[in-house]
């Protein structure tokens, strides 16, 4: 079972604020470590695969629920 | 003699070998060269006005996210970005393809399309301080960032703000009026250089 290390909430957010606060939080956290984002805007879906892709972090889920979007992302 | 024709037709084997090898490595090589370079971006950026802010400020901000080298070149009216205080607005005005629509209100009144004459447009006092108000808040609404957030999230993430200098003349700006981000007040013989090695080369 992956143990998340940070949650980044940020639903309501618009395109590009869901990746740069992504941005943010992978860079306070270690290597290894989960990171969990929850979003609600929909191009958030395919941008986060190609973001995860262009930084070598791995996407280990990309989810919907209830509560919007939700992705695991690995840091590299 | 012998030996001279000997050395032409060593040379030319020599020749093909090589370029068949190099056909064969080449491709190879420049994947890997090309797959460790740092991805770089130039934006030249032209315009003050609020809807115009956007675009080079979202595009700075999410290369440097992806880990890009970014430098943006602020230029005529693209320098009012610059400035400390943030005072963009927009304007429907010679805009024709900005929808006017209303930010509050019952679904049927936020998707009606609002027609603007001309003439109430440019005639009517403040209607520019209006149209960005209701501009700024259907971002807000929407959960877009506001620019100077954008600004501010590129300076976190070190985006070169360069100030065309000869605009700054022209306009006779103070430099105390620009945020002190600004990393240099050059001309266009400096910037081109940067752009010349960019992989990604935007005006804006």
């Amino acid at each position: 079972m992956t143990t998340v290390a940070e949650k980044l909430d940020t639903r309501g957010m618009n395109c590009p604020l869901p990746i740069l606060k992504t941005r943010k939080a992978i860079n306070r956290i270690n290597a290894g470590e989960i990171l969990e984002v929850t979003a609600t805007d929909p191009g958030s879906v395919k941008d986060m695969a190609s973001f995860c892709e262009q930084t070598g972090n791995r996407l280990v889920a990309s989810n919907e629920s209830a509560n919007g979007f939700v992705f695991l992302i690995e840091k590299a | 003699m012998s030996g001279t024709t000997e050395n032409i037709a060593d040379n030319a084997q020599l020749d093909a070998w090589l370029n068949s090898r190099l056909d064969e490595l080449l491709p190879a090589k420049l994947e890997d060269i090309d797959a460790s370079k740092t991805p770089s971006m130039s934006i030249i950026a032209t315009k003050g006005t609020l809807d115009w802010a956007y675009p080079p400020f979202i595009l700075a901000s999410t290369a440097a996210a992806l880990g890009w080298k970014v430098d943006i070149f602020f230029t005529f009216y693209g320098l009012l970005l610059l400035k400390k205080k943030l005072d963009a607005d927009v304007s429907p005005l010679g805009n024709p393809a900005m929808p006017m629509k209303m930010p509050f209100g019952p679904q049927w009144f936020q998707d009606f399309e609002w027609p603007m004459p001309n003439l109430l447009m440019a005639g009517v006092p403040g209607f520019e301080k209006v149209a960005t108000g209701l501009m700024k808040k259907t971002f807000r609404n929407k959960g877009v960032a506001t620019v100077e957030e954008l600004r501010s999230l590129c300076l976190e993430a070190d985006v070169n703000m360069i100030a065309c200098q000869m605009t700054v003349d022209v306009f006779g700006f103070a430099p105390d009026e620009f945020i002190p981000e600004v990393t240099d007040y050059v001309g266009a013989t400096s910037f081109l250089p940067v752009a010349r090695k960019s992989d990604v080369c935007l005006f804006i």
